[in-house]
């Protein structure tokens, strides 16, 4: 600070490229650059890794020794079989809910009126979290299959099924971080994003085809069972890992991705303005 | 481009019942620095939220480089730099991760950005920290890294909200070293402060604000003229000669009918004309073999300011506004 007088003023030298240099993607561009941000920020606090790696397993292996031995019919590896698929649809769902709790405390934070200050979509710092939260989604996948892999589950199509089922549990959560992200925009503290959405999810994930056959439970049971997100989802993973119709399931699965990006991108971008 | 950076009229903000604005009118000259001057709540940061288009105010219209800052806000943004009370930067990232997501977030290519902010980093001296988490940064270190932030796209309009609250006196001085070095770059400075002493060395014009109005608007030459010159502080070593040291003070002529004032903490305050007087007082005291604690010629502070103009202190309009 000593010899800040005399260097060389601060508004000289290099000039920006300015706003309309590289007009082509800028959102998109902006986005990855608070996506980046996020990520760095989970390298700084890796507990926040926690529901994508050590939740995965610990469901695995409860719901496979707990429940596997009565539910497979004594077989806890075909239990296994038909866990799986199912799981990866019920925690991607789960894991969701952090960002919404994450952009709450975030958004407190002076960095935020920064990013109102500067010419860039309203937009961004959202799409970035939501962008960061793909890394996060596929470790979730990675470690969930692998770590059925060594407890012997085993896909009964092709690798490129196991991508496709990947892929397509991904882009569901992608779209259902929304939901979490206009929660965390709507409520008070992170405390109550987690117990707003764990009201939400808990219902979706454990109403649905995951851990037991739909055509076990009461008929009004199955009336929701058949309409729920998570269940469509977990139909179409479990079409691609083991093999079966995935079409319909496939085709539902989008149509709640499209849903809930119409309806809850524009409500969270719209409580996020408001937040001030 | 038009004469004035900043061009305010009538702004207006309420949150609930609480009325931060009143309708103030604001107007700054591209390359000068505008202080706005006045207490905690006086709306002071609220001005600046509505001018950087954090805020939309209720009423009223500001312009900023010619746009408006309603209608026209990605305009605004695009030339303008804010440095916030409470530092906006990344606690989680470097120095140097903050400086180069805020270049890539102006369109600076990865390497432009990173230009920027070794230049940046290097100016205002935190160059060897620049690997460290921001949190870790002391609060000088931290204020200095949130006004290189806000440099990154070199700003022509500045916003600096009470820049040098809390950094102790050297620091200080080197933040006004800063604001004297953009202004000269040809910058536009709008910064609020609590302080008379940093709007006298730093602004061309003054603002004083008091419950969201304006209560004086002139040169710092000119606000002085009004509340008067300097004034001499002055505590006897012996609490109990308290009296003997107000006879004395009203002895002086050149003192004219200046009354001294009594803080209620020992000192008595006397407004002087210029510092000739001072030979004549330290005489005076040596005569009568008062000892003091503390002798000291300085502007008058907000207190006295807010004294002067609205007859009342700034305390007091403060349990009126509670």
């Amino acid at each position: 600070m000593t010899t800040m007088t005399t260097t060389p003023a601060a508004n000289a030298a290099i000039t920006p490229a300015g706003p309309a240099a590289r007009p082509r993607f800028r959102s998109l561009r902006h986005a990855m650059v608070l996506a980046k941000r996020n990520l760095i920020k989970i390298t700084r606090t890796p507990e926040q890794l926690i529901d994508v790696t050590l939740q995965p397993i610990i469901f695995l292996l409860l719901f496979v020794y707990v429940f596997g031995g009565a539910l497979g019919g004594g077989s806890q590896h075909a239990y296994l079989e038909y866990l799986l698929p199912g799981l990866l649809g019920q925690t991607i769902a789960m894991s969701s809910i952090s960002i919404g709790q994450n952009m709450n405390s975030d958004i407190a934070k002076g960095v935020f009126d920064r990013f109102r200050s500067l010419p860039i979509a309203r937009s961004v710092p959202l799409v970035g979290a939501v962008f960061a939260e793909f890394f996060r989604y596929l470790l979730l996948c990675v470690i969930m299959v692998g770590f059925g892999y060594i407890m012997g589950f085993r896909i009964a199509t092709s690798p490129l099924a196991l991508l496709a089922a990947i892929g397509i549990a991904i882009c569901f959560a992608l779209s259902f971080a929304w939901v979490s992200v206009w929660v965390g925009m709507k409520v008070r503290n992170p405390g109550a994003v987690q117990g707003v959405m764990f009201l939400l999810v808990l219902p979706l994930s454990f109403g649905s085809n995951t851990f037991v056959r739909t055509s076990t439970m009461p008929g009004w049971l199955q009336a929701f069972v058949n309409v729920n997100p998570i269940s469509h989802l977990v139909s179409a993973v479990r079409g691609l890992m083991l093999g079966g119709p995935v079409a319909v399931p496939i085709g539902w699965t989008f149509a709640w991705i499209a849903g809930l990006l119409v309806v809850f991108f524009p409500l969270a971008l719209r409580a996020y303005i408001r937040r001030t | 481009m038009t004469e004035l950076a900043i061009e305010a009229t009538g702004l207006a903000k309420s949150f609930g019942a609480t009325r931060a604005l009143g309708g103030v009118d604001l107007v700054a000259r591209r390359g000068t620095v505008h202080a706005v001057l006045g207490p905690n709540g006086a709306g002071k940061t609220t001005a600046i939220r509505i001018l950087a288009t954090l805020l939309r105010a209720d009423a009223g219209s500001a312009r900023v480089n010619g746009f408006d800052v309603a209608s026209q806000a990605n305009k605004v943004r695009e030339s303008i730099g804010l440095t916030g009370q409470f530092a906006s930067v990344d606690e989680d990232l470097t120095g140097m991760q903050n400086l180069v997501m805020i270049g890539q977030l102006l369109d600076l290519s990865a390497r432009d950005a990173r230009a920027r902010a070794v230049e940046l980093l290097e100016w205002f001296d935190l160059t060897d920290a620049s690997g460290k988490m921001a949190k870790n940064y002391s609060g000088g270190m931290r204020r200095r890294l949130d006004l290189a932030a806000s440099l990154v796209g070199r700003p022509s309009v500045i916003f600096l909200d009470e820049p040098t609250t809390g950094l102790d006196p050297a620091k200080r001085e080197d933040m006004w070293d800063v604001v004297r070095s953009l202004v000269s770059d040809g910058s536009t400075v709008l910064l609020t402060t609590q302080y008379l002493e940093e709007a006298d060395a730093l602004a061309d014009e003054i603002t004083v604000f008091n419950h969201g109005l304006v209560i004086a608007h002139d040169t710092p030459y000119g606000l002085k003229r009004v509340v008067g010159g300097q004034r001499l502080t002055i505590r006897p070593a012996d609490p109990a000669r308290h009296d003997d040291l107000r006879g004395i003070l009203s002895g002086i002529d050149a003192l004219g009918e200046h009354v001294p004032q009594d803080d209620g903490r020992g000192t008595l305050t006397v407004q002087v004309a210029g510092d000739d007087v001072l030979p004549d007082v330290v005489a005076r005291l040596r005569a009568a073999g008062l000892a003091v604690d503390e002798f000291s010629l300085h502007l008058p502070s907000l207190d006295e300011v807010f004294f002067t103009l609205t007859g009342t202190r700034t305390q007091d309009a403060e349990e009126v506004a509670a």
